[in-house]
């Protein structure tokens, strides 16, 4: 047995110890995202010379203005904003539909349908860059806006969460509304979507974010410069050996600007996605 | 009225209904991914063994059946394909073998730590999980950055009085520079002289280089607050009165953790460990953005070697032949995890699945699209 005072005394003294453990980790994950906003106010030579520096010497936005003036900066934005917002609210809409059948409507086939979606989920996305490439330039979509869309429109895993997703709630309401005689999709759209609101939150968020950062199906899609994404054209940037230096001002401002979005959506619903993972358990 | 419902349930008609609106809610989902997933998966399988060179299309004129000669080229034949396929295999194992036990143990500790119940502890999960959330684009560039040889990191070394290495641009393998500290530098015979996948036995030693060290670092500090999330939710799952009986009898931190902790959540380190093994095997974004496998190849891997022998040397049927090496490595691994999971373990199965099925296969898309 131990007493009291002793205890509290070695429970202090843990907690102490776990405080400075975070505090240790958190700015080891916190001060590069610091270091990337604040060298890119800074001059070539001065990132160059005080790579750690918290204070540029000087200041400068020239970083922005050479982004906005000299690059495709603004097609880059458009792009990625119309891919992004297509490619997550028909994926959002075409998953719950496909996660709506598979967990309510009965009919011959189910089974081996869902089967086939969880065996396609499997399948490693990088493999599939020459296929998709192929069959993208098979159906003359290649180097187009349906050839960069169409292929993200639908992901397995999201059919995945939203059939769990309807599982989990009680049935009763859809079949009153069915004994009224409301035809199947009026019940979808106008019952079964608005108590559907968390699952798809969390669908609209990781479509989102996962068609915002994509990069390889962009690649593989389309050539054109006029077509670049963000992601394509700031890895461009990186990679290309236009200019003169080694322009991190400017690599790590374009990368600062892109993240905002994500960053942005992230702080949001932040709530929503970390207790995503306590609600499922204890469910 | 109760029979009018009772007899509406029973007409056949409102099955065919229902079956009806079931493959119409199906169809678009499943057109998509059989013309994008399931189609170009056969045409693939075409293409590797055939000899197109990118002109025109490859189920025309242009193509020609070869056989197994895409794949011979890559395992058996020595030359430049096998050898690049052999150093991309071995960049990646050693890549693999440090990135998933890391990343699992770290993911695990911050999940223990931000458990507790402290003050501020969100604060925390948001700063560690952030990383998650940025695209691998950049991420990389600030990580090339920051590893840089006059860089941040080395900026660092020099302030505790260590030199830096150049990091991105040292192709030296980590193992061979360890040995190198004990004078072992290059070796005579059977290592030397013993070839597999045109690869020398001392090569295949090197460890991970230099350069893929950095990724290592970076695969690391981008994915481990995910699956820190995905541990958060096991350990919630732990019943807090076994820690507390626990306490109670005197039990430490670490034995508590030990016995109590790590049986408890088997089930999501195994599914961290197949998320990460296949997650692992898939690097493609970071070193397209970095290094496009330089120094001397060091950080080449499949999935890059695939894409660069198709787009760039137009060399379609060894690409594709390479993506299905890759697709098969991953199937096997991911087996053999499975198989290590089946062990017997008290773990009810319906908390298993409510941790890999409900949360895991949502991360599942995340890391899919670039870890």
């Amino acid at each position: 047995m131990i007493s009291d005072a002793v205890a509290i005394r070695r429970r202090r003294f843990g907690n102490a110890m776990t405080y400075s453990f975070l505090l240790a980790l958190a700015v080891i994950y916190i001060f590069p995202f610091i270091i990337a906003v604040v060298t890119s106010f800074k001059t070539e030579p001065d990132a160059t010379a005080n790579p750690l520096s918290l204070a540029p010497n000087p200041a400068t936005t020239s970083a922005f203005h050479q982004l906005s003036a000299d690059q495709d900066f603004f097609t880059w934005v458009k792009n990625s904003v119309i891919v992004t917002l297509s490619v997550t609210f028909l994926r959002v809409f075409l998953d719950s539909l496909a996660g709506y059948a598979l967990a309510r409507l009965r009919f011959r086939g189910r089974g081996a349908a869902f089967a086939t979606i969880v065996a396609v989920m499997a399948v490693p996305g990088v493999v599939l860059l020459i296929p998709k490439f192929l069959i993208i330039r098979q159906f003359g979509m290649y180097d187009t806006y349906y050839g960069m869309i169409v292929p993200l429109l639908v992901d397995a895993a999201g059919v995945f969460i939203m059939k769990n997703f309807f599982e989990s709630i009680p049935v009763s309401v859809e079949e009153s509304a069915r004994i009224d005689g409301a035809n199947i999709f009026r019940i979808y759209w106008s019952i079964v979507l608005p108590m559907a609101r968390p699952a798809l939150v969390t669908l609209f968020i990781l479509s989102f974010q996962g068609s915002w950062n994509e990069l390889a199906q962009f690649i593989i899609s389309a050539q054109s410069a006029s077509l670049n994404t963000l992601t394509k054209g700031v890895a461009q940037l990186a990679s290309g050996q236009l200019g003169s230096g080694n322009r991190y001002p400017l690599k790590l401002a374009a990368s600062t600007l892109m993240t905002i979005p994500v960053a942005l959506l992230f702080f949001l619903f932040q709530r929503r996605i970390m207790n995503a993972s306590e609600g499922a358990v204890k469910e | 009225m109760a029979t009018r419902v009772w007899k509406r349930f029973r007409e056949p008609g409102i099955r065919g209904h229902e079956a009806g609106a079931g493959w119409l809610f199906l169809l678009p989902v499943i057109v998509i991914l059989g013309l994008f997933l399931v189609l170009p998966i056969a045409m693939a399988a075409w293409v590797s063994f055939s000899d197109w060179n990118g002109n025109g299309s490859p189920l025309g004129a242009h193509a020609h059946w070869v056989g197994l000669a895409n794949y011979r080229d890559l395992l058996t034949t020595p030359g430049l394909d096998q050898n690049n396929f052999g150093e991309a295999l071995r960049n990646n194992f050693y890549y693999v073998l440090l990135v998933v036990p890391i990343q699992t143990a770290v993911s695990l500790f911050l999940a223990v730590l931000v458990n507790k119940r402290l003050k501020f502890v969100g604060f925390f999960r948001t700063a560690f999980y952030f990383p998650s959330v940025t695209s691998s684009v950049a991420i990389t560039i600030l990580f090339l950055f920051l590893f840089s040889p006059s860089g941040a990191i080395n900026k660092l070394l020099s302030y505790l009085g260590a030199t830096g290495p150049s990091w991105i641009y040292d192709p030296r393998g980590l193992f061979h520079v360890i040995l190198g500290q004990f004078g072992v530098n290059q070796s005579g015979g059977h290592l030397a002289n013993g070839v597999f996948l045109g690869v020398t036995y001392w090569d295949w030693l090197a460890g991970p280089s230099i350069a893929m060290c950095v990724f290592i670092i970076m695969a690391v500090f981008t994915t481990s607050g995910t699956f820190m999330l995905l541990f958060l939710a096991g350990l919630q799952g732990i019943d807090e009165s076994v820690n507390e009986a626990a306490a109670l009898d005197g039990a430490s931190e670490w034995k508590k953790f030990r016995h109590i902790t790590v049986p408890m959540i088997r089930p999501t380190i195994f599914t961290v460990v197949t998320l990460g093994v296949i997650g692992t095997w898939q690097v493609f974004d970071q070193i397209y953005v970095g290094t496009k496998g330089s120094p001397l190849n060091t950080t080449l891997t499949p999935a890059y070697l695939s894409f660069d022998t198709s787009f760039n040397n137009n060399n379609w049927g060894a690409g594709a032949a390479i993506a299905f090496i890759l697709f098969a490595i991953i199937v096997f691994l991911t087996l053999l995890t499975r198989l290590a999971t089946r062990s017997p373990d008290r773990v009810p199965r319906r908390r298993r699945f409510a941790l890999t099925g409900a949360i895991g296969d949502e991360k599942v898309s995340r890391i899919g699209v670039g870890s």
